[in-house]
């Protein structure tokens, strides 16, 4: 990785993730700032920058689809991503906002703003600014088609660090014994 | 207090711009602005767009298993989320005092986690703003643009965030989403070697949260004109105090003030916090918003988190905290400050008694000792709260005699601060936008009032709404996977 050689892009979002799977990435610390060198950073919650550019080299997902914007959002990144990675279970397998998957969403909306307590005017919101919520929690690949899977919630930052180094130096990632984590 | 904004009378006739998605922020959420033809503002929303269930799903669960799963609503304070739900379920097994290990070590947890989340906030999504102007080049606001024009700074926010982990790990065995905190106290003490490890750094550590104090302070009071009056509204406030009224971020009573600093209540029971809030459902966002029953919907909503924390104390008790809290008083001339920016300079002050009390910790012998778990007799219900970065948090649960959670409820940090956000950027809107070209720029105007809350949109996400639509949801293939109508 000489200096002239032109960074890659990497765009990264959380779809319905906690952000903690983001959180692990920046958990590499002051290797930051050695990635800082290889990359830049495109659409991100970490810049302003709010659409994928089309030509992306990599792109990160946190989260699984939990209502019609992410499923937009994640078309998006496949359509100007290179490489795409699910990061985390809720990627994954839809983590665990997928517990609610058992249960009718039309229950859980009348509890949580009709029967929960406290809530002085029970109404359902239902501007057209909000979008639809998926009556169920998707994991990703069901979706789209992905490149590479990191397990974990979140997967450490050692995991996410050797991924990514690895696609930098232009390696087939292996996470291995040790990296390979699922809690 | 008015709503002024919040809803034009002829929206169908307006032009819609939106900021999709708000950035340098933790989670999800959009602004929509409606203009007329001369660009004049009539309408300005903070719309909180996701979804997750887990006040419904969570039910039915053993109610040992919700301090673990209910960390999953936010990764970036998922400790306060742990912590929340362990005192209410610490009222669950009867245990009404914990012991001084177990409560050190949670203090111990919490306050790394205040670390580590303003340190993030201030250097890795706010700086770009503070230091480089709220208007300033899109590619460069963010910490890689700080890296590149002040690597120092850059460099210590990492390092601060870095420690803040560091004191999670130990005490929760993992950074992101642990395991420390059980009903009842704690599932393991510090080994000395573990201890040691963080003592070697925490001098610099206090040193550095100094310096973000005075840095912020620097901008702040170079550029008055700006830093008081941006996006300003005035509200009330609340936060838990601790004993004699100090600050205090894992235990205390609730006491709020209203706008001029007067008590509207103080020394409450937060077993109680029910007949004191109550919340408010709005077609537009799913997410709630919170007032104070006894001053009504119109009047009684309020503002959480540093800016409220650290003008609804006393005092606060660590020596270097309590000399820049004095400063910050003085500043403010007496009356209590409502300027949103001023959130930033609290958050650091803030991040210094972090710092402090993190230091004092790691000089007790209580973190070693293995008495760690208590219990007493078994309740069925229990609310917990902290002050979390963000504001305070309410979890209270409901639990059968099977040992399964039957209810719910949570209002977090961000909740409490939905109508103070929308008037921040309400205001920013009539000062800024109307009438004028919408340019980047002044949009990002909008996001520098919304992040100075801090807002967690992914922890407020936690309930759900429904639309009148219709989706289907497709594979790589073409094939439908479902789909959904509604009526
Ligand atoms: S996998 Fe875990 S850490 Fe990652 S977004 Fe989901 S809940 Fe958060």
């Amino acid at each position: 990785m000489t200096a002239p050689k032109k960074k890659l892009k990497v765009a990264t979002t959380s779809l319905a993730g906690c952000f903690g799977c983001h959180m692990s990435l920046l958990d590499i610390d002051e290797r930051l700032f050695t990635l800082l060198e290889h990359i830049e950073f495109d659409r991100s919650p970490l810049t302003d920058i709010k659409e994928v550019s089309p030509d992306c080299d990599i792109g990160i997902i946190e989260g699984g689809l939990c209502n019609a914007e992410n499923v937009h959002v994640l078309r998006d990144f496949r359509k100007n991503c290179k490489i795409l990675i699910a990061l985390g279970a809720c990627a994954i397998n839809g983590g665990l906002p997928a517990q609610r998957n058992h249960l009718p969403l039309t229950t859980i909306l009348e509890e949580v703003y009709h029967t929960s307590p406290g809530v002085s005017n029970g109404m359902i919101p239902n501007d057209p600014e909000l979008p639809l919520p998926l009556d169920q929690v998707h994991p990703i690949h069901e979706v789209v088609k992905i490149d590479y899977f990191i397990p974990g919630c979140p997967p450490s930052a050692e995991a996410i660090w050797k991924v990514l180094t690895d696609l930098l130096a232009g390696r087939e990632p292996e996470l291995g014994h040790g990296l390979m984590h699922y809690d | 207090m008015s709503y002024q904004l919040e809803t034009a009378e002829h929206p169908e006739m307006l032009r819609r711009v939106a900021i999709d998605p708000v950035s340098r922020v933790e989670g999800h959420g959009k602004v929509t602005i409606l203009l007329d033809d001369q660009n004049k503002v009539h309408q300005v929303r903070l719309h909180i767009v996701e979804f997750r269930g887990f006040e419904k799903f969570i039910q039915g669960r053993p109610y040992w298993e919700v301090p673990v799963m209910v960390q999953r609503l936010c990764g970036i304070c998922p400790v306060s989320h742990h912590l929340a739900a362990s005192k209410a379920l610490d009222i669950i097994v009867g245990a009404k005092k914990l012991t001084p290990a177990a409560e050190k070590l949670r203090r111990l947890m919490h306050y790394g986690q205040m670390l580590q989340s303003h340190a993030l906030h201030f250097f890795h999504l706010c700086s770009p703003d503070l230091l480089f102007g709220f208007d300033s080049d899109v590619t460069r606001r963010n910490i890689v643009g700080v890296a590149a024009a002040h690597p120092e700074i850059a460099k210590r926010g990492v390092l601060l965030r870095k420690f803040g982990q560091e004191v999670i790990r130990v005490t929760a065995g993992k950074r992101v989403h642990g395991t420390g905190a059980v009903p009842g106290g704690m599932n393991k003490s510090l080994t000395i070697a573990e201890r040691d490890e963080l003592l070697k750094d925490i001098y610099h550590i206090v040193a550095w949260s100094r310096d973000a104090v005075h840095l912020i302070q620097k901008v702040h009071t170079q550029d008055p004109g700006l830093y008081n009056s941006f996006g300003i509204f005035r509200s009330n406030f609340m936060s838990l105090v601790g004993h004699n009224g100090d600050l205090d971020f894992y235990h205390g009573t609730l006491r709020a003030r209203d706008d001029n600093g007067k008590l509207i209540f103080d020394g409450v029971d937060y077993q109680e916090y029910d007949r004191y809030i109550d919340e408010e459902v709005r077609s537009w966002s799913y997410m709630k918003f919170p007032y104070f029953r006894s001053l009504g919907k119109e009047h009684g909503w309020y503002k959480v988190g540093p800016l409220a924390r650290v003008q609804n104390c006393n005092q606060i008790s660590t020596p270097f905290a309590e000399h820049e809290r004095k400063e910050f008083v003085d500043y403010a001339g007496g009356t209590p400050m409502h300027a949103p920016l001023a959130y930033h300079w609290t958050r650091m002050i803030e991040m210094l008694h972090a710092a402090e009390v993190i230091k004092e910790l790691l000089h007790d012998d209580d973190l070693l000792s293995n008495d760690l778990m208590v219990e007493g007799e078994r309740q069925m219900e229990g609310v917990g709260v902290i002050e979390a970065p963000r504001g305070t948090l309410f979890h209270h649960y409901r639990v059968d005699e099977n040992d399964l959670i039957t209810m719910a409820n949570l209002i977090v940090s961000t909740t409490n601060n939905n109508q103070a956000m929308n008037e921040a950027v309400r205001h920013v809107a009539r000062r800024y936008l109307h009438g004028h070209e919408v340019t980047e720029g002044l949009l990002n105007h909008i996001e520098v009032a919304i992040r100075a809350f801090d807002p967690c949109l992914s922890c407020a996400t936690h309930a759900l709404g429904k639309m009148p639509l219709a989706v289907e949801l497709v594979d790589a293939e073409g094939l439908l996977i479902h789909s959904l109508s509604r009526a």
